[in-house]
């Protein structure tokens, strides 16, 4: 069985709404594990030792195990516990915990590296320690992490194929339904990678004009 | 939390975990020599080595893992590459994972001063002498602990080749999920032993770390 790509075409409307999925559930997990990320740190640090002990021991658990065993955790467990979520919402709270567990460990360094003057000063100023770690430490702390989040997006983008084992329609669920159909599995895989290929770049793009704008106070 | 239960069917994961090192020790070894290849290409002088270690890190970074094993196992035979899906597994994510170390290794060897290199070329070395003799020995010193932490993305990376059956760790805990509806409790075993299989490579990692760096 020789190759023949001129089968893609006719199917160019189911991929390029896998497209919209995949960059839709990017968006969403990625904005999850962002402010995820920053709470799990503020948890991490200065929750009672109570919480704190056994959430860092839960955060521990997730970042050594793979993020497809989670998937499967959270997708089965919650449906298991009596609450069955569609898939895609199961994806994004499964994508978007991931990352958030490594964002907060990156979070956490940062907020730490913050200038201890810098509280001190806040304190002096009449703001409670809360407000002080709002309004002064973690935007600093926040601002300095951007690149290395940055990638973990990038990286969190080509996790979300993954997404497709739960049985959420994306990028790759699209490219096997296809062929399911054609039996052409060389062919849309590799039209799949292009448009992954091509959804990177873009968002690469966006990634570095964020980082600039962001970077550009220091 | 049924400890019966887990009591039963732990055996079956120690052998899934077993499966899971092999493809472990196998993907990182072809990674290592994929990324020394890679970054042997990246910094060759021929703009032709350049293009094609560049054009592989670039897809291979920039494409899913798991559309790359997929393309790799349901496409191959279609190319002529016939892999069954342990083979697929192993071929398909070291080279994956040897894109990442080659950005490593090449790091690493272009933070060495550019000084030194001057200097031992002023002392009459040649260029491959002074890579071997001076840059080299000073940036595997430097690669040990990114690679380590490649190395540790590889380990928690097997789990892809659950998608292609592949009867791993992952596989066995989603097929145990199915059978006795406990997720979490095959979690828990699954994960565990994930956690033991990473703290010991992240241990050995930090002991040669510890061994080779400068004081």
């Amino acid at each position: 069985m020789g190759l023949d790509f001129t089968v893609v075409p006719s199917y160019a409307d189911a991929l390029l709404l896998g497209v919209l999925w995949t960059i839709a559930i990017t968006v969403a997990a990625g904005l999850l594990s962002f402010f995820g990320g920053i709470l799990f740190a503020v948890i991490a640090l200065y929750a009672p030792l109570v919480i704190r002990l056994p959430f860092r021991f839960v955060a521990w658990l997730f970042m050594g195990t793979p993020l497809l065993l989670q998937l499967f955790l959270i997708y089965f467990g919650l449906v298991q516990i009596g609450i069955d979520l569609p898939a895609f919402v199961a994806g994004v709270i499964g994508l978007g915990l991931h990352f958030a567990v490594y964002n907060s460990e990156l979070i956490q360094t940062a907020i730490i590296a913050v200038d201890k003057g810098q509280m001190e000063a806040a304190r002096t100023l009449g703001l409670s320690r809360r407000q002080a770690l709002i309004k002064v430490v973690i935007p600093q702390a926040v601002r300095d992490v951007i690149p290395p989040i940055g990638n973990m997006m990038i990286a969190l983008l080509k996790d979300s194929a993954l997404v497709s084992v739960i049985g959420v329609t994306e990028l790759t669920l699209s490219a096997q339904l296809a062929i399911g159909r054609t039996y052409r599995p060389f062919e849309f895989y590799a039209a799949a990678a292009v448009l992954y290929y091509i959804i990177n770049l873009g968002m690469e793009a966006v990634i570095r004009r964020i980082e600039r704008r962001t970077q550009l106070s220091r | 939390m049924d400890i019966d239960l887990m009591l039963r069917v732990y055996p079956y994961f120690l052998e899934a975990a077993w499966v899971t090192i092999q493809l472990s020790v196998l993907t990182i070894l072809l990674g290592l020599a994929c990324g020394i290849l890679g970054a042997a290409g990246r910094l060759s002088r021929f703009a032709l080595f350049r293009f094609i270690a560049a054009a592989y890190v670039s897809f291979f970074r920039g494409t899913p893992a798991l559309i790359q094993l997929f393309l790799l196992y349901f496409g191959g035979p279609q190319v002529g590459i016939q892999l069954d899906a342990f083979e697929a597994g192993v071929i398909g994510l070291g080279v994956n994972i040897g894109a990442y170390m080659t950005e490593t290794m090449r790091g690493a060897i272009i933070s060495i001063d550019k000084g030194q290199i001057e200097a031992s070329r002023t002392l009459g070395l040649s260029r491959f002498e002074t890579f071997r003799k001076v840059t080299l020995p000073q940036a595997m010193r430097l690669m040990v602990r990114p690679l380590g932490v490649n190395i540790n993305a590889q380990i928690k990376g097997t789990a892809l080749v659950a998608a292609i059956s592949v009867v791993e760790l992952t596989y066995t805990a989603q097929r145990y999920i199915g059978s006795t509806y406990k997720p979490f409790e095959m979690f828990l075993i699954a994960g565990i032993l994930y956690l033991i299989i990473i703290t010991a490579v992240g241990k050995l990692v930090t002991f040669i770390d510890r061994r080779v760096r400068l004081p």
